[in-house]
């Protein structure tokens, strides 16, 4: 049984810059424990000296040459923006570092 | 108590590709703002990333010219964050499985030669650019360089002071343009360099509280920033205070490092295998077909030049500081000219000329045959090196062949024995007080009476001809 606690959500939560009612933190806290109670049936199997796998589909060096073409014209890549001055997506004033 | 430096850097240098990392998208991102962008770099629903061979590429060579391991098996992970330079939340990097690990470079400080471990290099997004002078409460975001292709290169914690910090700089540096991966223009933020500094007791194995500066804008501003934060830790340290592990900024006008962010969240990116994009495989015959692609390195051009050419270490370090000057350098030796006087020119007068300009020498005018023709003219005679250094100005503003400005001016060197002796004659009559000098026996006056005929020719006359005559003349006074 896997234990997830209202301050796991939280954190969770804050992490995805979602806010939440007390009702729903609680519920995510059952929800979110019951997921790691059946993800964790995995622990039951033995491991042992099988690779890691890196991607459940069996392709590797999915890649395309260095060409470059056509996108998408400035119009309409601001079309759906909330706030534009015609040339930049505007955002409330951003402070402190880049990341 | 006498402190240890140590020094971690981690260096973003943007791939040179036509395309971007993960979409078909032009990367020339000083394009007006939002011009080269894609639903992908918008990060737009339904988009999939499709990785540019290219990139992967240029990293593994990268990677192999830092003597890294390639791994096998690499994968691209989601670093997850909230910023307005990632429209989708999260940037394309590599968590666990990095392209390329455990390499090293040599450099070389006053205290001699050392190696620094790159403990790894991996492939990652680049990130959208904010103005912050939009003005009204806002900042404007330009996608144009989201999604350019990012290898960051991470070293080992081997730097003990600023001076090894600037040799790593300059020596990786070196070998990206040796590459040509990257031009590496850290004005234009193609090369990022961030420090990771802490100070520690000499002699003791842990290491201390670390800063990080970053967003420093050259190689020098990142030895001073060092400078200044290692005395910085000291002081605290020897104060009694508490070091905080925290980002700070570089004030390049005021010498100073800054505390860069107040409310410090512990980071916690949750990365996870990007399920869009497969694994990366790169099987020993895609290694060595990249490792065949590699150029000669500098250390080896340096070691070659020396021999080659029979000029001296310093000169051949010099002249292979940039690929640029040394492919210069060897177009010039291979159209005849003496390698050493080749040399000289090239980091005396033309370097000169180069740095007045702000030139580049790859936008060179004066071709590197040109200058060996030069250099020949002033072998045979026609010119004096003094007329040359005229002549080396007017080529690199006009691209004109040293001979046809020659002609063109006249600047034929006077080496006809009659015309000679008739302008040291005038001379000597010019001069009395100095003939009189002579013959009381200030045989210094020489010099004096050298310069007023080569004045009189301007500048002409063959000065060891000049000085045979002068001394003949004098003397039969």
């Amino acid at each position: 049984m896997s234990e997830i606690t209202k301050a796991d959500v939280e954190y969770v939560a804050g992490l995805a810059q979602l806010s939440l009612s007390d009702a729903a933190k609680e519920k995510l806290a059952r929800e979110l424990g019951d997921i790691l109670t059946y993800i964790e049936q995995l622990n039951e199997l033995d491991t042992e000296g099988i690779e890691p796998m890196m991607h459940a589909m069996p392709l590797t060096n999915v890649l395309r040459e260095d060409k470059v073409e056509p996108c998408l014209p400035r119009e309409l890549a601001l079309k759906n923006a909330p706030n534009t001055d015609g040339e930049y997506f505007l955002v409330p004033k951003i402070l402190g570092g880049s990341e | 108590m006498e402190f240890e430096t140590v020094v971690g850097m981690e260096v973003h240098v943007q791939l040179d590709t036509e395309s971007k990392c993960f979409c078909p998208t032009s990367t020339d991102f000083h394009a007006p703002p939002n011009t080269n962008v894609c639903p992908l770099s918008l990060g737009l629903p339904g988009t999939l990333p499709v990785l540019n061979k290219k990139a992967v590429e240029y990293s593994v060579m990268v990677g192999l010219a830092l003597n890294c391991e390639i791994s096998r098996w690499s994968k691209m992970d989601r670093k997850n964050y909230f910023y307005p330079d990632l429209a989708k939340n999260y940037q394309i990097s590599q968590y666990d499985l990095p392209l390329c690990h455990g390499g090293w470079i040599e450099i070389e400080t006053s205290a001699g030669k050392k190696k620094i471990g790159i403990t790894r290099a991996h492939l990652e997004e680049d990130t959208a650019s904010n103005t912050h002078e939009i003005g009204g409460g806002f900042s404007g975001v330009d996608f144009n360089r989201c999604g350019i292709p990012l290898l960051e290169i991470v070293t080992e914690p081997d730097i003990r002071s600023a001076e090894e910090a600037y040799a790593y700089l300059t020596a990786l540096k070196q070998i990206l343009q040796y590459l040509g991966v990257s031009d590496c223009n850290m004005e234009e933020g193609s090369l990022r360099a961030e420090a990771n500094i802490s100070v520690r007791p000499k002699g003791s194995e842990e290491f201390g509280i670390k800063t990080e500066v970053k967003n420093v804008a050259s190689f020098s501003g990142v030895q001073k920033a060092i400078e200044f934060e290692v005395a910085r830790q000291i002081k605290v340290i020897g104060e009694g205070g508490t070091l905080v592990q925290e980002t700070r900024g570089w004030d390049a006008d005021r010498g100073i490092t800054f505390s860069q962010r107040t409310k410090e969240s512990a980071h916690d990116y949750r990365y996870f295998p990007d399920p869009d994009l497969m694994p990366i495989v790169v099987d020993e015959a895609w290694e060595n077909e990249l490792r065949e692609r590699l150029p000669e390195l500098p250390a080896a051009r340096r070691a070659r030049l020396e021999e080659q050419y029979a000029i001296p270490p310093y000169d051949a370090m010099v002249l292979t500081l940039s690929k640029g000057v040394a492919d210069y350098y060897e177009a010039a030796a291979a159209a005849k000219a003496d390698p050493k006087k080749a040399a000289n020119w090239i980091m005396g007068d033309l370097q000169a000329l180069l740095t007045e300009a702000k030139q580049e020498i790859e936008d060179c005018k004066v071709t590197p045959d040109n200058l060996a023709a030069m250099i020949t003219l002033i072998e045979d005679g026609t010119i004096s090196g003094k007329i040359a250094k005229e002549i080396l100005a007017e080529m690199f503003a006009s691209g004109k062949a040293p001979k046809a400005i020659v002609e063109e001016k006249g600047l034929v060197q006077i080496s006809d024995t009659g015309e000679l002796e008739a302008i040291v004659r005038e001379v000597l009559a010019g001069n009395p007080a100095q003939v009189e000098q002579f013959k009381a026996g200030k045989d210094r006056v020489v010099g004096f009476l050298v310069g007023q005929v080569m004045k009189a020719s301007k500048g002409k006359a063959n000065p060891q001809m000049v000085n045979d005559i002068l001394t003949k003349q004098l003397k039969a006074l």
